[in-house]
């Protein structure tokens, strides 16, 4: 189908872009890449009366490395920062998760942040966020707030996100982890992911892993940080055995509630030990 | 691209397209491929699921390959668009459009502007195997070729052997 009618701004400033937040409330949405907001329209799950594109806001095109924090401003593709080799270098969890994320043509216009902000469940981003323990910044007419990834994702499609607030940007702290991984089961590359898992760790000279960090997404209504297993990995060298009693850990404390035509919960649970498996192996060869 | 500061219901956009500089009014929830489609008559670019998955809808915007039918018209404003039409010699076939026939890269014709248009948005360089080039093609789906005669025109058209 197509969109239902709306009023369309493109302001310059960031002052004016939460004007007409506040003057809208509800009724106004932020357009950024518009990958998950147009298709919405598309299918009138979505009627908004104002849509507010913030391609114009300088400040909210930035994409540095400040302080120790890369930092991805709400207007920056998902394009740029796969491409960028500050990313590389800083965020490889970053940077190996966005070749998962749409097609191409999607990666082109869709942003980090939105991604973020849309929070869908079988979606890659929140769970690199939540995983690298992301900062999201988010301004209202009336002030700003930084609100840490583990409490920013309350279910499907909720965030922590006010009617009148915008995710400015997203800081990922500088990883000193060298390896990360993600891995998913999807009907075809590109689409969205039935269960997937994304991960980073270290590795001492010795072999034994230190600071891993994983989170699932796909399964449950929100990314997972799957604490347990991180828990019983630290300090380990990873063997045959350790990887088949991390897989049963998974299978065991992933709340998986996600169903749908494609897959059961009880298949997210399954296969999500398995792919914290692969994840391992690819994080240690 | 210019400010809009008051939210508009029909807007003015200004835009290239294939080269062509155009003007004209739109409503703001006109999606882009049907400006290209209704307005400008440019019916190469297919219209198949409207929600972004299927890719026959793909077209250049500034030189990249994006889904026209989740964009919106007023989003192209100061914009270079380039659609499948874009890409055609006027006599003939280009290099890739060639491959696609020699290699049956295509049956009933309806995803290959898709095709043409996000293989025009790239380099060669940037896929430098079957692999990554079926991993470029994921973003368009065909339900007749199969793929198979998909990749063995990039392949040839690309000067490589498969």
């Amino acid at each position: 189908m197509k969109p239902p009618p709306f009023k369309y701004a493109r302001p310059e400033s960031l002052d004016e872009v939460l004007g007409i937040l506040s003057e809208y409330g509800d009724k106004a949405r932020v357009l950024a890449g518009g990958q998950s907001l147009i298709p919405l329209l598309n299918f009138r799950l979505a009627r908004p009366a104002v849509l507010v594109d913030i391609v114009l806001v300088t400040e909210l095109r930035r994409l540095v490395v400040e302080r120790g924090m890369l930092r991805v401003g709400a207007a920056v593709t998902q394009n740029a920062v796969e491409r960028s080799s500050e990313v590389a270098r800083f965020c490889p969890l970053l940077k190996k998760a966005l070749p998962f994320v749409g097609h191409l043509q999607n990666r082109m216009r869709g942003t980090v942040a939105g991604s973020i902000a849309h929070a869908d469940p079988a979606a890659e981003m929140p769970a690199v966020a939540l995983a690298l323990g992301a900062t999201m910044v988010v301004r209202s007419a009336t002030g700003v707030r930084q609100i840490p990834a583990d409490r920013f994702f309350l279910g499907p499609f909720t965030t922590a996100l006010a009617q009148d607030e915008i995710l400015m940007e997203v800081r990922f702290p500088a990883s000193k982890k060298t390896r990360a991984a993600v891995a998913e089961v999807a009907p075809r590359s590109g689409d969205f992911a039935i269960a997937g898992v994304a991960g980073e760790l270290v590795t001492t000279r010795a072999g034994k892993v230190r600071d891993v960090s994983l989170a699932l997404f796909g399964v449950g209504g929100s990314p997972q940080r799957l604490g347990e297993v991180e828990a019983r990995l630290e300090g380990q060298r990873v063997t045959g055995d350790l990887l088949d009693q991390v897989a049963a850990l998974t299978r065991r404390t992933a709340r998986a509630d996600s169903e749908d035509v494609h897959a059961d919960a009880a298949y997210r649970a399954r296969v999500s030990g398995e792919l914290v498996r692969r994840a391992l192996v690819e994080m240690t060869r | 691209m210019k400010p809009v500061r008051q939210p508009a219901g029909r807007l003015p956009v200004s835009m290239s397209v294939n080269g062509r500089p155009v003007e004209l009014t739109v409503d703001a929830r006109r999606l882009l491929v049907d400006v290209l489609r209704e307005d400008l008559g440019l019916t190469g670019t297919h219209i198949g699921c409207e929600q972004g998955s299927c890719g026959a809808c793909t077209v250049l915007v500034e030189g990249r390959p994006v889904r026209s039918c989740i964009m919106l018209g007023v989003q192209a404003d100061g914009c270079d668009v380039t659609t499948v039409e874009g890409i055609t010699p006027e006599d003939g076939l280009n290099p890739m459009q060639q491959a696609f026939r020699e290699h049956h890269g295509l049956q009933c014709g309806f995803c290959t502007p898709g095709f043409l248009t996000t293989l025009a948005g790239v380099t060669a360089d940037e896929y430098p195997d079957e692999e990554s080039v079926r991993e470029l093609l994921s973003g368009n789906l065909c339900r007749c070729t199969g793929y198979e005669g998909i990749v063995d025109a990039v392949m040839a058209a690309w000067g490589r052997d498969r």
